[in-house]
């Protein structure tokens, strides 16, 4: 049975911070598919569309018939652990460090036999679910779990690789007067986070979740995203602690190009929602991402809440999704900027939500404050990178899937209706 | 299928080992044309009448078989670049022997070799195969280690082997390298030594694993009349197999290509097991060893632990096995291991074996397997060698 973690002690000062290490990272274009899965949390494998038969390691043709259409999907994740080892030594210093490691062949119910790294709770020859995770280097591995949940099994040193769980973390909410910010706070406690920080601008403004934060113990400190000296003076403050930061500082209006008689909410919107991310990933990206190895509570994750907007314009709201487009691509070189240091990169992607007034007008259905702090946190204890919060973003994704452009007219209709 | 035609006519001359290095700080060119010249040197053949040149190796990168050419002065009329690690020599040998009886090629030097620098093996592991580095890697890094480790685990659960019964392939070997004055491995090893290694990938511990090194290995393929012309001891090709991804769909491996084509080898050579008066196995690990000895048919499958607890496998004993101490004991210099077995065997049966000899050897028994792609060895080759003319 796995362990408890325990609170780890305070940091002694003097000691040198672990240099973040990487597992394996170079894959083929097909291999790539695996990670495009686990990045949702999905065990998918290709099937060959001719005689269906599934394929692993991933190919470009199939071993069966030379069929090369080989599309991806969902598969059943159980298996039999066939054969196992403990590996003792490696020459990739990652697993290096990281002696013994566990790992084994699963003949899977779906049908091929995989590797995967096998959990401490799985007996030998036993029964496992496969779940399909992002490593350290940000690609998709397989792990053997048991086939029902143990006690701690999220403490086990590969799951907290494998994830980016608050328990025992320290956390920064962005944007303490966020609607939303007092759920998260709340929910990221019941997961066990260490300490809660949430950055407050213009204090002398009264909001109504302050009391709510205050009573959940969130040390609230002064800080304005659009304030580059108040940004580097909060992350001079609590950079060096923060082991996930949660970008809650949001700005939001309704309109199109010609609904606006100027450009001042435009500039509003992109001072907040992406000047505002640059400005925190300038303050707090280089210190987290140097302390991705720091032990039981390294930095482990940044998390931006996006609109669905962000992957084609949402009307009425056009000029705000282009911010959030700005945004979410900017996430995506943050992306590739944290990769080395193995810091993960999580957006949320959200739609209208309950809290916000400014979606007063939009019918049902409506994301709340309180989905959105379960989708964060269900995401950071699976180590997702994408993340759908509410049927109005999983539907604008898979209506995004099927066709882009097609959406793109729904999104846009004019107002004339049926 | 069609029956393969004989071998006849063709005869291996000058078999040459380099001794091994653990590390070196020259290149596979230097190891390959080091085999090269002292093979040549014994079969009595200058650089430029050679006509047929088969190479194979890990670690000659950018170069091929054929930038060796200019860079060796040699111009064959025949070239071939075998990438199949401990398949190698048997594969190498069944193309050359055909290429000399159809007269595309009068003497084909067949080499291996590969250097060792300190960085080397994690460099040839991290651009192995691509389902390797997709499938493999990934998932602890540990290389062949842990690949052979999960066969291994599968193989005493399935067929209740102990490690005392690997242990017991790899003490015999140790006893072999101690007489082989190349071998790499110098200090005598005991069961006791064997069992309380440090482990490297359970249930593999450190006896379990070759030493990579550096090294090479080379014979030449000519006709039998050559071969008397030149008053050259010789060896026979009496029969040979190659196989590649046999049995997929096994979910592990548990068996070798060798399962296929067994009938075939002895058939062809018109002999069976118990003639065979030593075996030379690829050792990479001992559990495959132990494959190999079941899939050729000296016991059936499961079967190897119990068929080896009462043999002696040294070269005094009544199952002389890998008599140079094999890559367990002499060390694994890259592809050169898929030659070891071989270029001994050629030297068994031709009485040049020195130290190894085992007394009155006629009949030898070859076998090649390689290539673990993702989570099994692909390919597998087998011969069998009689004696030709002796020294």
């Amino acid at each position: 049975m796995t362990q408890a973690l325990t609170p780890p002690p305070k940091k002694n000062p003097q000691k040198r911070s672990v240099s973040p290490t990487r597992p394996p990272e170079i894959r083929s274009r097909a291999a790539l598919h695996l990670t495009a899965a686990a990045a949702e949390g999905r065990f998918a494998l290709q099937r060959c569309v001719e005689c269906g038969t599934v394929q692993y390691p991933p190919r470009d043709a199939c071993h069966q018939c030379l069929g090369t259409d080989l599309p991806w999907e969902d598969m059943p994740d159980g298996g039999e652990l066939l054969a196992e080892t403990t590996v003792h030594a490696s020459p990739r210093l990652y697993f290096r460090e990281r002696m013994p490691w566990r790992s084994g062949t699963v003949q899977l119910d779906a049908g091929p036999t995989v590797l995967a790294h096998v959990h401490g709770d799985v007996p030998r020859h036993g029964r496992v679910r496969i779940q399909t995770r992002l490593d350290k280097s940000g690609q998709g591995v397989l792990v053997a779990l048991p086939e029902h949940d143990t006690p701690n099994m999220e403490d086990d040193p590969l799951m907290r690789a494998l994830s980016a769980d608050p328990k025992h973390r320290r956390i920064l909410i962005t944007d303490a007067r966020s609607p939303h910010a007092p759920q998260i706070a709340r929910a990221l406690q019941k997961a066990g986070a260490a300490t809660i920080f949430a950055g407050e601008a213009e204090s002398w403004r009264p909001y109504p979740g302050r009391d709510a934060l205050l009573e959940l113990g969130v040390d609230i400190l002064p800080m304005d995203v659009t304030d580059t000296a108040s940004v580097q003076k909060m992350a001079g403050e609590i950079g060096g602690k923060t082991d996930i930061l949660i970008n809650t500082a949001h700005f939001l209006r309704p309109g199109g190009v010609l609904d606006r008689g100027d450009t001042g909410f435009a500039r509003d919107e992109m001072e907040v929602n992406y000047l505002g991310l640059m400005r925190l990933a300038q303050a707090f990206g280089p210190g987290m991402a140097s302390r991705t190895a720091d032990g039981v509570n390294s930095a482990v994750a940044w998390v931006n809440l996006l609109s669905a907007g962000a992957i084609t314009n949402a009307q009425p709201f056009g000029v705000y999704s282009a911010s959030q487009a700005a945004a979410y691509s900017l996430s995506q070189s943050l992306r590739a900027e944290f990769r080395s240091s193995g810091l993960r990169v999580m957006n949320v992607f959200f739609g209208p939500t309950e809290e916000d007034d400014w979606y007063q007008p939009l019918p049902p259905p409506r994301v709340t404050s309180g989905a959105l702090a379960r989708s964060i946190v269900d995401g950071l204890q699976k180590g997702l990178e994408d993340v759908w919060c509410g049927d109005i973003a999983k539907d604008m994704r898979d209506r995004f899937r099927r066709d882009p452009k097609v959406l793109e007219r729904e999104m846009t209709f004019g107002g004339e209706g049926a | 299928m069609a029956r393969p035609a004989s071998y006849d006519g063709v005869a291996l001359v000058a078999p040459f080992s380099t001794p091994y290095q653990r590390y070196s700080i020259d290149t596979a060119h230097h190891w390959i044309a080091t085999a090269l010249r002292g093979s040549l040197k014994a079969a009595g053949l200058r650089p430029s009448e050679l006509d047929g040149f088969s190479v194979s190796s890990f670690t000659l990168f950018p170069d091929t078989a054929v930038g060796l050419t200019q860079h060796l002065g040699l111009c064959p009329r025949w070239l071939d670049h075998i990438p199949m690690g401990g398949a190698s020599s048997g594969v190498a040998l069944r193309r050359a022997a055909r290429a000399v009886q159809a007269g595309d090629a009068d003497y084909v030097a067949c080499v291996a070799g590969d250097t060792n620098h300190i960085d080397s093996f994690r460099q040839l592991l991290s651009s192995f195969s691509r389902f390797a580095m997709d499938a493999s890697y990934p998932y602890g890094y540990g290389g062949p280690n842990a690949s052979f480790a999960l066969l291994t685990d599968r193989y005493m659960t399935e067929y209740g082997a102990t490690r005392e019964d690997f242990g017991r392939i790899c003490v015999a070997q140790r006893d072999n390298a101690l007489k082989n004055p190349y071998a790499v491995m110098k200090k005598p090893l005991t069961m006791e030594d064997y069992l309380s290694a440090r482990p490297i990938a359970d249930p593999i511990a450190l006896f379990d694993c070759v030493m990579p090194c550096a090294g090479a290995e080379a014979f030449v393929v000519m006709r039998e009349d050559e071969a008397q012309k030149r008053g050259l001891p010789y060896a026979r090709l009496s029969a040979a197999i190659e196989r590649h991804n046999a049995n997929a769909t096994d979910p592990i491996q548990l068996r070798g290509g060798w399962t296929m084509d067994v009938d075939t080898l002895w058939e062809q050579a018109g002999l069976s097991p118990a003639d065979m008066d030593l075996v030379q196995t690829y050792d990479d690990y001992p559990v495959i060893s132990m494959l190999q000895i079941e899939d050729l048919g000296f016991c059936a499958k499961g079967e190897g632990a119990a068929f080896l607890r009462d043999k002696d496998m040294t070269t005094t004993g009544d199952f002389p096995h890998n008599t140079s101490g094999g890559q367990l004991s002499a060390g694994q210099a890259g592809a050169a291991g898929g030659f070891i077995g071989m270029v001994e065997a050629i030297r068994q049966v031709t009485g040049q074996a020195g130290g190894t000899q085992v007394a009155d050897a006629t009949r030898a028994l070859v076998s090649g397997f390689g290539m673990i792609n993702f989570d099994r060895g692909l390919c597998s080759s087998a011969a069998i060698l009689t004696t030709g003319a002796r020294a």
